[in-house]
């Protein structure tokens, strides 16, 4: 067991094998995603309340949902390459912040695009899209201090130990921020009553979550080959690589 | 271990009072700050009093943000900080009493002078004291979580503003229930909830925040 993990996590290893896997999950997330999107655009019914704006919902949720999830992959990952020291752990883990963090950029973007038509304005105070908002500093916080230490090894100790800080924070922010928002103006937020969704709305909606896990997982493996590549840059198999070509 | 507790505590103490006007510098500009506000806006009674929570809470967030690099640069600088890693005692205790000094020197010195400035911004008396219990309780654990973006941070160089771009986020809840506690006590009502919300906020940073420091002056000195 120990032997296989050494042996999956040598960068070269993942280096060969994850260009065999990207296709796997980039061409899926591609036909699921533009299958979920004409579902969601053009198929399912406009909502009785909000009409057609609500459709950026298929974006929207989606987004907020991977950016939760990217941060727990990368604490996870910090973790693992802090506590057992495996280096691809902690490529996998730098790969993910920026993703994360364009998660989280577009949530916020849809959000107040969705916020516009309905609650009349582009940015409201709701809980959510303040903690929403929280989360993209907490990612801007653990890249700031990726990029800002030089020994490789250390900015990625440092900045994993960071990590695991801010997800035992990221509840502990959540619900005081949604704690603060109904202390301090509940009633001027006019916040619609969640109706139970529509299958039409949902499948959609799950598709589409689908996809942006795909693309994630498409996506992190291009980052994280880079990643290898370049920290690898004066190895011999780097070396060799290059030869070839 | 006690022993080592109460020693280091001395001497940090020691040491942050031979140069006092460090120790007056964060107090002064904390004092700076909330004076801003009046000037900036028309400064009625009633202005004032809603805008004073927010306004002291954030002035001591970046006060003590200011006061942070204190707790290791200098140990780190001078090579005490490899020296106290080396020492038999646990180094969860070792920062426990660098944090605790470092909150008797800045947090401590902001309790006492805040009823002053809330005097500044027009806040009912029976504000006050919530104001003091708020700061009272929320300060510590600035001071906690700080601990844990100095130990990161004092290696890097010009490292201020990596500083608090990482602490920041992780100050919001302290910020929300310790303004909103002064903000509901000057509406009269009950301020429990609010209160509990914060010892409970100390006493999980208190459990954690030095084991995650000690964590990452290992890291730190591993360079």
């Amino acid at each position: 067991m120990w032997n296989w993990i050494q042996k999956f996590s040598s960068p070269k290893y993942f280096y060969d094998m994850s260009a065999k896997l990207i296709p796997w999950f980039a061409i899926p997330a591609l036909v699921i995603g533009v299958y979920g999107l004409y579902l969601g655009l053009f198929v399912a019914p406009p909502d009785y309340q909000q009409g057609e704006s609500y459709r950026i919902i298929f974006i929207h949720v989606p987004a907020a949902w991977m950016s939760l999830f990217v941060y727990m992959v990368m604490a996870i990952s910090a973790g693992i390459g802090l506590i057992w020291q495996i280096r691809l752990a902690d490529v996998v883990a730098a790969a993910s912040a920026p993703i994360g963090a364009s998660f989280t950029f577009l949530a916020l973007v849809t959000g107040s695009l969705w916020g516009k038509p309905m609650w009349g304005t582009y940015w409201v105070w709701d809980a959510r899209l303040t903690s929403e908002l929280i989360l993209l500093f907490l990612y801007f916080g653990y890249m700031a201090l990726q990029s800002s230490i030089e020994d490789q090894r250390q900015a990625d100790k440092a900045s994993g130990l960071l990590a695991i800080v801010g997800v035992v924070n990221i509840p502990i922010i959540h619900y005081s921020v949604e704690w603060w928002n109904t202390l301090h103006q509940g009633a001027t937020v006019a916040k619609f009553d969640k109706p139970s969704m529509h299958i039409d709305m949902l499948i959609p909606l799950l598709l589409m979550a689908l996809a942006f896990k795909l693309f994630y997982a498409a996506v992190v493996l291009v980052r994280a080959r880079n990643e290898a590549l370049y920290r690898d840059r004066n190895r011999r198999w780097v070396r060799e690589l290059i030869e070839k070509i | 271990m006690l022993k080592a507790f109460y020693y280091l505590l001395l001497r940090d103490m020691r040491l942050a009072l031979r140069s006092r006007h460090e120790l007056a510098n964060p107090l002064i500009f904390f004092v700076l700050v909330v004076t801003l506000f009046p000037l900036a806006v028309m400064p009625t009674p009633e202005r004032l009093q809603e805008m004073a929570p927010g306004v002291i809470w954030v002035a001591s967030l970046l006060s003590v943000l200011l006061s942070l690099d204190r707790l290791f640069k200098q140990d780190y600088e001078d090579g005490s900080l490899d020296q106290l890693m080396l020492s038999p005692n646990p180094l969860v205790i070792l920062v426990l009493a660098k944090v605790a000094a470092h909150w008797l020197l800045t947090g401590l010195p902001l309790v006492i002078i805040a009823p002053l400035l809330g005097v500044f911004m027009a806040l009912p008396a029976e504000s006050l004291q919530v104001l003091i219990w708020s700061l009272l309780l929320g300060t510590p654990v600035l001071s906690l979580i700080g601990a844990i973006g100095v130990s990161l941070t004092v290696a890097v160089n010009r490292g201020g503003v990596l500083l608090s771009l990482i602490v920041l986020p992780l100050y919001i809840p302290v910020l929300i229930f310790g303004a909103n506690a002064i903000d509901v006590a000057s509406d009269g009502m009950s301020v429990r909830g609010q209160l509990y919300f914060l010892g409970a906020v100390l006493v999980l940073a208190l459990s954690l925040a030095p084991l995650a420091t000690s964590v990452a002056l290992r890291i730190t000195a591993s360079r």
